[in-house]
Order: structure tokens, then sequence, then C-alpha cells
């Protein structure tokens, strides 16, 4: 019997997936074995990570953008199947990503690292498949791993899902051990698409994908009806009209088709040039005999974290530009636009989905265009409501009113922490400390507990996953979803050389934490900046209150004791070296900065992203 | 026939001990081993200052010295008579000017009455003796071997012996030195009547061993700011007793400057004998190779020593000019700037403004430091040439 093809692949045969699992826990090695083993990779071309597509991805072991791959499956009875894998990205920032790759499914593989059981983010993304009524296959990975607990890892599964331990398969993706079981697995408990083959055709945008020669390539997932070539689709929450180039699906790479049919998973191409005008979430019909009601769950997507982003080189402005708008190509996203301070110069306020989506774009900035950046302390954005009710949003803290302000609401998380239960202690007071209110806390088993808290997010902005990591010697895990707003006493405190604001330090912190913000910056600052030959106030201020002031003295002593005849060669090459360095000067009124003093000022309060 | 002033310079590559701030090009007996021979180094030296001569002569350059200067090292180490035949071959090639300079530097532990009646029958006319402090903790820091008193009591038996000019050095800002341990070294030197001091502020180079223990936390260097009283402290002591500031680091009775040195400062002409040693020949500049063993193995093959050369640009002349002239009491007069630089004054008024040149000797044209504009010799001269970048040229 010839293998399924798309397009007239019968329902019931049909099986989408998805691999729920935290970084390194396994999953692109899994979905490596999947690919060998179902026979779609012969073992010659097979390499490392083989859906993972950027660099970048290999590189840090995590997915950014989700694909979505057709297995065809012949089953240990001889019945047929199609299996698609759809890859999801493995982040908190793409929380809504995750979301609606797991609509497109109606299961999950929950791989979870036998040697250390399941951490939050995994947790978090179980939580979503099973609001979405996946059906869930518990897996232990790593079984061949001498640190490997499989039983205690199995009981706290089977405690989290509600399942009998032994339910949990115990494999190992590195030597394939166990996956034919799994794949049995999948076709027995995971429930076929069910669609109306004769309704007007949905499709659902769980990926788009920019590529330089396609243009944007659209991951779908049919629901309803029929797509085909040769047809012009509609995109619902836009109603814009695009003609359909080609429809395929990928094995495990592309292979055009006629067309796709209910439950099935594959790719359009219509030739649009931006990932905006084909969205994730939203829901894609055919011009013709077209629905009228789309999926639900469709949202832009909201940038919830902004940072000035500015080239060291003040030469590099326009590159930086042009790679911010490459990158928007494929990062629907990505905001920006363009913006002066004083200490760096010209760059771009920028706005991302969270702290790794700023470090992705920052490190992809620096790695694919070569260029060197500085970004500035990353801020939240603030609604602001005047005394005449006026309300303004704040996304930049230079534009904070600085009076009249009736009341300022910041954005809220909810937060999940997993935790060793030793660490407790240290980890509530953490979030104490960063104005948490505590919402439960669960033990996973004899000594894991999930911690459940509401916090700012601009106080996880600030630093909070390093803390974590530190006080539990990295056994933490973290992840957090929106959760809406809560009115705060929220001040801007002002960093003033010698009297003159330096834009870049200004941050908008609680009030009670404006003086250790200030004592801190000035501090640093003191340390970093050197003396001038004048006397350098460093003052911490809100609005005209002046709150910690530090100050760096004149210099008195700026002269080599020695300069004879065998010293002049070197004494004259190191004025010409101080000449160049001079170049590399901010001017901050009359204060000379080094460009050095600002980059190491800014890093403190900068690492707060870096993988979960 | 060179109109400019030709002066000699040799250096004698070796100490009995290392002192741990020290980064210059001396050895110690352990270090060269068999491979040089302190006893007939000096034949190596008047090979040199033969092919010197000659190479001078064939230049058409060759004229009378003006100034000798020995320095190492520890040139008495090689003792007075070996110093002596190298001073009386540069006699025989170059020929002495009438009133010559003829300074060797010497360590208190290497020399004695004897050896200071030699130097000067040789034609020594100066010395200039390494003291560093009087504290005996400052000293041991330093890693200095004499004690305390012998180098005050060698200068006055130099002075006695007839040297009209004797010179002691003093290091200040070490770590451990008090304001106090300062006051007692200064008040030593005066006491000794010498009419020549410098007063260094320790340099913390890269490598030492003192760079090393500072590294390790086992000493700390002072702040800057206590550096800058210190020279305030030297500067008010030395000036009333009579000593006046020629260089920031040079202090002297009338007549008493080193002019050795202000060749140095003003770009004469010098040629530097002895490995490592560096020359300067009408904007050219080169030096020999560093280790004794290369250097004399060059010169025992009949070859020139040279390791490094440098032939100076105009910009560079012009750099090192201001650079050095700025550190000199005689200054530089501001029509040497040329018309291009600063054309609107305002470099120069603000240094006025600041304090940091002298207001009077601005108004007869010179740029003169004052005392804060001494501590800050290095920030005026860029400040200076800044105003002086060839953008800004035009």
């Amino acid at each position: 019997m010839p293998a399924p093809q798309p397009g007239s692949t019968d329902p019931s045969i049909i099986r989408n997936f998805c691999i729920i699992a935290h970084i390194d826990h396994g999953k692109s090695t899994l979905a490596d074995r999947m690919l060998q083993q179902t026979g779609v990779v012969d073992d010659r071309s097979m390499r490392a990570q083989y859906l993972d597509r950027m660099d970048i991805e290999r590189e840090r072991g995590i997915t950014i953008k989700s694909q979505a791959v057709r297995l065809p499956y012949r089953a240990a009875d001889g019945t047929d199947y199609v299996l698609n894998l759809i890859d999801t990205p493995g982040h908190v920032d793409f929380t809504y990503e995750v979301s609606r790759s797991l609509a497109a499914c109606e299961g999950a593989v929950l791989v979870v690292d036998a040697a250390q059981g399941i951490e939050a983010q995994t947790l978090a993304n179980l939580y979503l498949a099973l609001e979405n009524d996946l059906a869930i296959v518990p897996v232990l990975n790593k079984i061949d791993l001498p640190a490997a607990q499989p039983d205690k890892y199995a009981a706290e599964l089977a405690h989290i899902i509600g399942c009998d331990a032994d339910d949990v398969l115990r494999i190992s993706a590195k030597t394939g051990q166990g996956v034919p079981e799994l794949l049995e697995t999948l076709v027995r408990e995971i429930p076929p698409p069910v669609g109306r083959p004769d309704a007007p055709a949905r499709a659902l945008i769980f990926d788009s994908v920019y590529d330089t020669y396609r243009g944007v390539v659209t991951y779908v997932r049919v629901v309803d009806g029929r797509i085909g070539t040769r047809e012009k689709v509609q995109m619902m929450s836009t109603g814009a009209v695009h003609e359909l180039l080609e429809v395929g699906v990928i094995s495990p790479e592309p292979v055009p088709a006629k067309g796709i049919g209910v439950g099935e998973v594959g790719y359009l191409i219509t030739g649009v040039k931006d990932v905006r005008q084909s969205r994730v979430g939203d829901t894609i019909t055919t011009q013709q005999h077209g629905a009228t009601e789309a999926l639900g769950g469709y949202r832009d997507p909201k940038p919830m974290v902004f940072s000035g982003l500015y080239p060291i080189d003040g030469s590099d402005y326009p590159e930086l530009r042009d790679a911010l708008d490459k990158l928007k190509l494929n990062d629907a996203a990505l905001v920006y636009e363009p913006e002066t301070s004083l200490a760096l110069g010209f760059g771009f306020r920028c706005g991302f989905l969270g702290l790794l989506h700023l470090e992705i774009v920052r490190e992809r900035l620096e790695r694919e265009f070569n260029l060197d950046l500085i970004s500035t302390a990353p801020n939240v954005v603030y609604r602001v409501i005047k005394d005449d009710g006026a309300e303004q949003v704040v996304t930049n803290p230079s534009e904070f009113p600085s009076a009249k302000i009736a009341r300022i609401y910041e954005p809220i998380v909810r937060a999940t922490v997993i935790l060793p239960s030793e660490f407790v202690g240290t980890v509530m007071e953490l979030c104490q400390q960063r104005r948490g209110s505590l919402l439960g806390m669960d033990y996973l088993s004899e000594d894991r507990v999930e911690l459940r808290y509401t916090l700012p997010l601009a106080e996880i902005v600030f630093d909070f996953f390093d803390q974590l990591k530190s006080r539990t010697r990295g056994y933490a895990s973290l992840d957090y979803e929106p959760s809406g707003e809560q009115e705060a006493d929220l001040v801007k405190v002002d960093i003033l050389l010698h009297g003159d604001p330096v834009d870049a330090f200004s941050a908008i912190v609680h009030k009670d934490k404006a003086m250790a913000y200030g004592t801190l910056m000035t501090a640093k600052l003191k340390e970093l900046i050197p003396r001038q030959q004048f006397e350098v106030p460093i003052q911490a201020a809100i609005g005209s209150r002046v709150i910690t002031r530090e100050t760096i003295r004149a210099i008195r002593k700026d002269v080599l004791a020695k300069c004879y005849g065998g010293d002049i060669t070197r004494k004259r090459k190191l004025l010409e070296k101080q000449k160049e360095g001079k170049k590399r000067m901010k001017m901050v009124g009359r204060v000379e900065v080094p460009q050095e003093a600002f980059i190491a000022a800014l890093s403190i309060s900068d690492g707060g992203a870096g993988k979960k | 026939m060179s109109a400019r002033p030709l002066s000699i310079y040799v250096h004698v590559p070796f100490c009995a001990s290392r002192c741990g701030y020290c980064d210059f090009n001396t050895y110690t007996a352990t270090e060269l081993g068999d491979a040089v021979s302190r006893d007939t180094f000096h034949r190596v030296l008047i090979e040199e200052v033969r092919m010197a001569a000659t190479d001078l002569r064939a230049q058409g350059r060759a004229r009378e010295v003006q100034t000798v200067f020995f320095g190492g090292g520890t040139p008495t180490l090689i003792g007075p008579s070996a110093l002596g035949e190298v001073l009386q071959s540069i006699r025989d090639e170059l020929g002495l000017a009438p009133g010559a300079e003829v300074t060797t530097e010497a360590n208190p532990d290497s020399i004695d009455q004897a050896g200071l009646d030699a130097l000067l029958a040789a034609g020594f006319t100066r010395i200039s003796l390494g003291m560093q402090s009087s504290a005996s903790h400052v000293l041991r820091i330093l890693d200095r071997t004499h004690t305390p008193g012998r180098s005050v009591a060698m200068a006055r038996a130099a002075r006695r012996a007839g040297f009209a000019h004797v010179s002691l050095d003093l290091i200040y800002g070490t770590p451990g030195e008090s304001d106090a341990d300062l006051r007692g070294s200064l008040d030593a030197v005066l006491d000794s009547g010498v009419d020549h001091v410098s007063a260094y502020a320790l340099i913390v180079e890269d490598g030492t061993p003192l760079a090393r223990r500072i590294a390790r936390g086992e000493l700390s260097m002072p702040d800057d700011d206590i550096a800058a009283s210190r020279y305030e402290l030297i500067d008010d002591a030395l000036v009333a007793a009579g000593l006046d500031w020629y260089e920031v680091s040079n202090w002297a009775k009338p007549a008493g400057q080193c002019r050795h040195n202000i060749a140095y400062w003003r770009s004469d002409d010098w040629w530097g004998i002895g490995p490592g040693a560096h020359s300067h020949l009408g904007g050219v500049r080169w030096w020999n190779a560093k280790h004794p063993r290369t250097y004399a193995d060059a010169l025992s093959a009949g070859q020139s020593p040279r390791s490094g050369i440098e032939h100076l640009t105009e910009a560079e002349r012009r750099t090192e000019r201001v650079m050095l002239a700025m550190r000199m009491r005689s200054g530089l007069p501001v029509a040497e700037l040329g018309d291009g630089h600063d054309r609107d004054g305002t470099v120069i008024d603000r240094l006025r403004g600041r304090g940091l040149v002298d207001a009077s000797a601005l108004d007869d044209g010179r740029l003169v430091l004052t005392r804060p504009g001494r501590l800050l010799a290095d920030a005026v001269i860029r400040e200076i040439l800044d105003a002086a970048s060839p953008d800004q040229q035009g």
C-alpha cells in the first residue's frame, strides 16, 4: 500500500502532536530519533537537531521558531499512519506561540529528564496543553544516565498529571531505547483530528517564517475544509487576500502538494514578504465560499519589555537600522523606533516579548550583522493616569511625566517556580523583596516544591532570574505569564552627572527602592568614571529632589615622574594612545565618560534573561 | 657640522642586587652568569665609543662633547678606573668641551672615599646618588640594600672630596611611607648640602616584583591625592632651602641643574653607549640590543649593536617638543605652537583660567606650568596637543 498522500489523507490515521520539554531535556534528540525510526531521514543525512534551523538555535540548544514535520509511520499491526510532529518554541517569552502550536495538536509528548524531574516552564506548558484538552503521553528521557532516578520522577509525573506511574514511558532518545514503544503509544493514545471536510476552509496559522528565497512560509493546521493551490486565501483578522503560490508538507524537506485537508498540517506560500502579513494565531480561509467565523484565540503580539539598542560605534547606526528591518521580516513581535540618547547617541527603542526575546534579537544583530551594541536596562510598559484623567503609556523612562500623576499601573505576571524544598525559604524571601504575593505552594514530590506568585514584571526584568539561580545553586526553574496590571507607587529616578541627567540610566522603580537604585548607580559610576580636572558630583534624583550623592574628586595628579632619553619614545606613544582613547569618550555636559563606563554600568542591571 | 650640542650617555647594566620596583635594563651577577664579564665590560663600551666616533666623523658630525652621563644599573660596580677608561676614550675620540659636565650615578654601597677621589681624578664633575628614602622600612619595601644615612654620608663625602655637583634621588609614595617619613628624608637631604635633588613618585611598572606584590594585595599604593600632597611637601621644603624646580621632578640650586638631562629635554643630540641605550641624532632615534651578551657579541663581531630605529616625523617631533618642553621651568614659547594652533586661544585661556599655566609667563609669550599645573602636566600636554590636532589645523 502506498503511503497516504497529502490532500487525500483520512483524518482517522492522522496524529498531530507536539513535544513539551525543558531545555536540555532532550526534545530535539527525540525528534531526531523519530525522524530516523520512521525512515523520513536516512542515517546518512542525519545530523544532530535536524529540525532546528538557525545556528543560534543549535548552539544554545533552544528552538526559537517552531516547525512541523510529517512522518509516515507503519504501526506494528501494519496500519499506516501520518504523524505530524509540531515543534514548539521553548521559552517563557513565547507562551502565545506555544499555545497556538498546542492548539494545532490533539496530543502532547511530555518529555522530562529522568535525572532532573519536571521544570517550571514544562509544567506551565503542560497546563497549557491540558487547557487545550490535549492527550498527554508522559515520557522520562535519559534513562541511560547513571544519575537517572526514573522511579522518583515517574511518581512525580503521575502525581502532576493524575495518571499511574507505570504509564510513564521510559526512554533514551540518545540510544533510541523505548522510542518504538513511544511511537506505538502515540498512535494509540492520541485521538485523530476531527473536522468538517465539506465546510468552508479554516486553517490555523501556528507559525510564520521568512525565507530569503521564498518569502514568508506559513505553517498551518487545517481544521475544516480544504486548502488547495491556485486558490486565493484570506487572512481573517485583517481581511487581506493573497494568491496561494504553493501548498505542501514538510517531510522533512518541503514537498509541494495539490492541497491539504482536514486534520492535516502543512505549509503555504503566498508571496508576502513580511511575517506581519501572516500572523501566528490568525485563521486562513479561502476567498470564495470562505468561512465567516474565525477559529478562536487570535491575539496581536504585544511587546512587554523595552530596551534601547545603540551601536557602540555611532557610524554603525544605518547598519543597525537595516539589520532591524531585516529581522523584523521574520519576527512579528519585534517593534522599534529611532531614539536619541545624550549619553549613547543614535539608536532604537525596541520592544520585545520578554528578556529572552531581547537577548536573542541582540545576539542575532551582533552575530549575523556584525554589530557591537550597548543595550539600556530593560523596562516594562507603564500606564500613567494624569490628574486631568488623561492616560499616557510609558515605554521609556524618559517619557515618564514629572508631575500631576494620579495613578500608575504596572504589568504583573503569574510566576511559577519549581525548586528543591531546601531553598523555599530563600526564594520566598526573594519574591517578597520583589513585591511578590504568594498564590500557593505545592509539593510535587518529597523534596520538590512548586511556588506560585504574583510579581510585578518589572521585578522579574531586573535580574530576578540570576538571583533565583544563585540562591538555589541553579536548581530552580521559573515560568511566568502576563496576568494584567496593578496600581503601584512608582517613581522615576534620574542619575545626574555634574548636574546633567544621563538619560541611559534613568529608571522607573518602586518608591521604596528608589534609594537602593540611586545608591547602586551612583556608587557604580563613581568607580567607573575617571577623575576629571574638576569635582564631579553624581546624584540620584526624583524630580528635583536629590536622594543620594557621590562625588568624584578632582584629579590632582596626572604626570609621569620620569622622562629621560630612553623614555621619550615610549612616552610619546603613550600620549598618542591616550589621544586615540579620547575618541571613545562621550561627553556628558563637561564630563568625559569612557564608553566602557556606560557599558559596565548598564551591565549591572542586564543579564536577567538567559535560558531557562 | 651640526650646531646642536652633543652629549654621551653610557649605560652600565649591572647591579649588586635587584630592587623590586625597578624595570631598568640591569642584571645581577647571578642573572648574567658567565655570559658577560663585568671586569672587562668597559672594553666593550669603549669599542662602541670608537664606533660612534667613526660614524660621527663619517657623517661630518663629530664634535666636542658637552656632557657625559654614566647611568645604570650601578656604574660604580665596574670600578672608578674602568669608568675613567671609558671617559678617557670619549676624550680621545671626540674630545670634551671645556667645562664639560661628567656625571656618574652611584650607589652608596658601591663606592668609598678612595673611589670618589679616583673619579675626580679621572675627570668626573658630578655624582648622583640613589638615596630614595631615609626611612629603613621604606627602603625595605623598595629592596634597597643600603642602610639609611649611607647615601647622605656619601653625598657629604663627595662634596668634601671636591665634587662641585652632588645630587640625591628620592622616591616618594612608596607603600607604607608616611608624611613624617618623607619629611625625615627631606631633612636628611637638605642637611647634606647637595645642590640637586630628583624626586620621583614611585611608579609600579608592569612585570616587576612590586607589581606582583600589589596585584596579590600584599601592598597597596597610596592614592594619587596623597602623592600630590607629598609632591607639594617636597616642593615646599626644597624651595625653602633654595633649590628651585627646573623640571617637574628635578630641583637645583642656581647653576646646579643637570645639563645632561636638559639636553634630553631640549631634544639635543646624544649618543647612548651600552646595552639598551637610546640615541638621538637630528630627528633619528635608535636603541641598542638590550641584553649585554647580544650587545657585546655584535660589537666583538665589528657590528653595530643597534636593534631598532625610528625616523621622527614632523608631527612626532612636535609632540615630543611639547611633551618635553612643558615639563621644564623654561616652558614652551607660545609662538612655537604655530599659526594653526588653538586659533581662538580657548585652550590656553582655559589652562590659564584653571591656574595651570603661569599668567605672567604667558604675558611674556611662554607656557610655563604652575605647581598645580606640574601635577597635571600630562593632562595639560594632551590639551595643548589636542588643540593642535591636524584636523583643526586646516
